[in-house]
């Protein structure tokens, strides 16, 4: 209509936006209160999450201290694929970590009661807590990935922090479908939830090294299937110049965002074919 | 005396039956113990390529050993620091234990180690078959080493249960007893060389490391059962065991009656 | 009679599920509900009782959402709850007798912020609302408590008080007395009868103390392996199978054994006759004219009322059925 409304539809839509977050953001909100609320309790668990960082870190510093080069990586070069991927999984676990705790929740019965509120069961379940302590190991990675970024003299040039934003955010999402992943297997495995540690757990582990000394077939699960490579050595070997491996060219690390949404469509599946188990009875 | 044997055998009958009732939760830990090890291959036969065929002391087929022979003793070493005994130490049900006639510290290490050892039929034999199958491994070929390896494990597997219990008592003096509980999580495989052998590491932290039960639970088993170490080496390491064994009971036994009195002056 | 009260709520047909359950290594199948039809209308209590295992939380599950049926069909406020799921439960209250909605840790102030936020309340609405169940549930005292530090009887108060905040259409309760004291059960039970008549709200509730039903609910739906066994009033009920109140007397001396009260029957006596026991129908005569009876041939000091439990009220429907 005048000039002044100009402005309007861009306003509404904020206004639309914040009131569908309304309800998500009340319930985390609390959390991070709760969380915060218990003073001891939260430094001592920042300080284990830390502690859990650091000692990964020593495993791989041990590792190559050993021998010098790995894979066709020294030391300085795993450095970094070790920071950009614990990173990766540190951010992906402090928001979406507790969907570990779904098996316990199928059992108690306690999910039904997301069923009872209107919004989507799966953003309910993301939403429904975040672990703040897990910033802790998200700062040791970070010390890491700067470190790695010093010590291998990496060009502060656009295509590096290209290539960065695109590694974090594609490994952020590459890891947190993991764990959406392993939430919807957890609707048949209740009293099996290990099984999901498998891609989860080791996943993370696999994220944080060279993957040009896996076997075919880990490459085969690590690369392709639940793509934790992209997080860390992929990228790498893209930022550094290095020479890809078999099946790994250098090229590789710029497809992460493909690798992300790859992940996530396998997330989805398996969660909505959990929840239709679910409510065939599967509780 | 001879009933309280059979007490603490029926204990462990119930302990070993305990683990048996969740069969896909064993599945579970097979399929993820061997995602691991197939892992650990890749890397740690890496390091031994690029040490020019030995590192420490390992080769490709003992390397193997050590990783599907740790990947097995995973589910029966403890190396998370919880155990029931926590819990109900923590919301007072210990007090019941108490007025038992029974020893709450070998009662409660009992049924532990009856459930850690079933694990090695689900989840230790089939992880160390896998490594067998689908990479080989170096083993030894007379009897004595699978002997001496055998009595090692068990000692491993009952060190962690010894050593988690003292976590455990902790929380009659600290609050937040998770702490103790986490920091045992962190440290505990680290040192006891679950993702790196310990002959990998430097000599300092191989020091640090030799200071704590750690390396006794499960780096020790696996170099006496491998035959890495020759025989009287590996009876050397089973008298640490021995040793560890014996400090972890007597400071378990000395902090469960402390425990107790502390327990009968605040009346819980 | 039944049914015609307004638009169906709750409307089934031939509803059905199954489960299939491993036993050992043979899997069998379980029918938890078995063709069952029923038509709840608006504004309507409804009492739905059976044994544990008849079948009543599957057909809650059905009815929100949460399982999806084997068989026939079910339309709950006229949707479809699985595929409507998210416009349903903004009608639709529901407490599950041991499944908490609200958040442990937090006191109960913030967890109705929060649950205000996820239906979507208005300040003002908020406000209003959280007023209204606050002061009709005597929530005041502990509305700033952590959840976790609640009796069981404040815990459920504020439950139902949850489930209510959005001003349901729709309330299904699934034990909501069970383990609370006297007056916490009264106090819920007043609260009940008012929201309804304040706002016209439909009530489902499986419950198995037969004050609740007696006192909320205008109708009973009593199933016995997944099938209706009986529909109607509670007291077409108890007629059926001939379920006896029991009037306890205290006497202020010991006596004989009163034999000849009209329309009771004499259960047995403790302490030397001092205190004795009579059945009576409750079609045929009231507790106040069997206690004037007994009050003319003897001195009553104190005296109670015991209510026909429904297990045993279930009991013998089933027994009849067999």
């Amino acid at each position: 209509m005048s000039a002044t409304t100009g402005v309007r539809p861009g306003a509404a839509w904020r206004a639309v936006l914040a009131a569908r977050t309304a309800p998500y953001r009340a319930v985390l909100a609390s959390r991070v209160r709760a969380q915060r609320s218990y003073r001891t309790s939260f430094r001592l668990d920042l300080l284990g999450s830390a502690l859990v960082g650091l000692v990964e870190l020593a495993e791989v510093w041990v590792l190559f201290h050993s021998v010098g080069r790995i894979g066709g990586l020294d030391l300085a070069q795993v450095l970094l694929v070790f920071g950009l991927a614990d990173l990766a999984f540190s951010v992906a676990d402090l928001a979406f970590g507790h969907c570990d705790d779904l098996a316990t929740m199928l059992r108690l019965g306690t999910l039904d009661v997301f069923y009872l509120r209107p919004q989507p069961l799966l953003l309910q379940l993301v939403t429904s807590d975040i672990s703040l302590r897990r910033v802790a190991r998200a700062a040791v990675a970070v010390a890491a990935v700067v470190a790695g970024l010093l010590v291998n003299d990496v060009p502060p040039t656009p295509r590096t922090v290209a290539l960065l934003v695109v590694a974090l955010l594609s490994g952020v999402a590459v890891s947190a479908a993991m764990f959406v992943l392993a939430a919807g297997i957890q609707f048949f495995v209740v009293d099996g939830a290990e099984m999901t540690n498998a891609f989860v757990y080791g996943g993370r582990y696999a994220s944080t090294q060279p993957a040009s000394v896996w076997s075919r077939p880990v490459k085969a699960a690590f690369v392709f299937v639940f793509p934790v490579a992209f997080a860390g050595y992929l990228p790498v070997v893209s930022l550094l110049g290095l020479t890809g491996s078999p099946w790994l060219p250098a090229w590789l690390g710029w497809c992460a965002p493909l690798a992300a949404l790859w992940a996530w469509a396998l997330a989805l599946l398996a969660w909505r074919v959990g929840v239709r188990h679910y409510q065939g009875g599967g509780g | 005396m001879r009933a309280t044997l059979r007490t603490y055998f029926r204990l462990l009958a119930a302990g070993f039956r305990r683990g048996s009732a969740y069969p896909l939760a064993a599945l579970g830990g097979l399929v993820a113990n061997a995602t691991f090890g197939l892992l650990k291959v890749g890397i740690l036969f890496a390091t031994v390529e690029a040490g020019g065929g030995t590192v420490g002391g390992y080769d490709a087929g003992t390397m193997s050993a050590y990783i599907w022979l740790s990947q097995g003793l995973l589910g029966s070493v403890n190396l998370f620091g919880r155990t029931a005994v926590a819990d109900r130490i923590k919301n007072g049900d210990i007090a019941v234990d108490f007025v038992r006639p029974l020893d709450v510290q070998a009662a409660s290490v009992t049924t532990e180690v009856g459930t850690r050892l079933f694990a090695l039929l689900p989840r230790g034999v089939p992880s160390v078959l896998l490594g067998v199958l689908l990479v080989g491994m170096s083993m030894p070929t007379t009897p004595l080493p699978y002997a001496l390896g055998a009595l090692s494990v068990l000692l491993g597997v009952v060190l962690s249960c010894t050593t988690v219990y003292l976590v455990a008592v902790s929380r009659f003096w600290l609050v937040e007893g998770r702490g103790v509980e986490m920091l045992y999580m962190v440290l505990s495989g680290f040192l006891a060389g679950l993702f790196v052998p310990i002959p990998l590491f430097p000599g300092w932290l191989r020091a640090v490391a030799g200071a704590t039960p750690f390396p006794s639970m499960l780096q020790v088993p696996v170099d006496v059962l491998s035959g890495r170490v020759d025989l009287p080496t590996s009876a050397g390491l089973v008298g640490v065991q021995l040793a560890w064994l014996a400090l972890t009971v007597v400071l378990g036994a000395v902090l469960t009656r402390a425990g107790r009195a502390r327990l009968e002056v605040q009346g819980g | 009679m039944q049914g015609d009260v307004g638009e169906p709520v709750i409307e089934t047909e031939g509803l059905g599920r199954e489960f299939r359950v491993r036993d050992g290594l043979r899997r069998r199948t379980v029918v938890a509900v078995d063709g069952l039809s029923v038509r709840v209308g608006a504004g309507e209590a409804v009492g739905y009782i059976g044994a544990n295992g008849a079948g009543k939380s599957t057909t809650i599950k059905m009815l929100v959402g949460i399982l999806v049926p084997t068989r026939g069909s079910v339309r709950t406020c006229g949707l479809r709850p699985v595929q409507d799921r998210r416009r349903l439960v903004r009608r639709v209250g529901v407490v599950f007798g041991q499944r908490s909605q609200l958040w442990w840790d937090l006191p109960v102030r913030e967890s109705f912020a929060i649950l205000a936020s996820i239906h979507g309340l208005s300040p003002d609405r908020e406000r209003s609302r959280t007023d209204e169940l606050v002061e009709r549930l005597e929530m005041g005292a502990y509305w700033t408590t952590p959840v976790r530090q609640l009796s069981l009887g404040q815990r459920m108060r504020a439950e139902v008080a949850a489930a209510l905040l959005h001003s349901p259409d729709l309330v299904i309760l699934d034990e909501p007395t069970i383990g609370l004291d006297v007056l916490s059960k009264q106090r819920l039970r007043e609260f009940l009868v008012t929201e309804r008549r304040a706002h016209g709200t439909t009530l489902l509730l499986t419950t198995h103390d037969m004050g609740d039903v007696e006192r909320l609910c205008e109708r009973v739906l009593l199933v016995d392996h997944g099938r209706l066994a009986y529909e109607g009033t509670l007291a077409g009920l108890s007629r059926t199978v001939g379920v006896e109140r029991v009037l306890v007397v205290d006497l202020a001396e010991p006596g004989p054994d009163l034999v000849t009260v009209p329309g009771a029957r004499h259960l047995g006596s403790e302490g030397g006759g001092l205190r004795q026991r009579f059945a009576f129908d409750a079609e045929v005569t009231t507790a106040a004219k069997v206690l004037a009876a007994v009050s003319e041939q003897v001195e009553v000091v104190d005296l109670s009322v015991e209510e026909p439990d429904v297990e045993d009220v279930v009991r013998r429907v089933y027994a009849a059925r067999r």
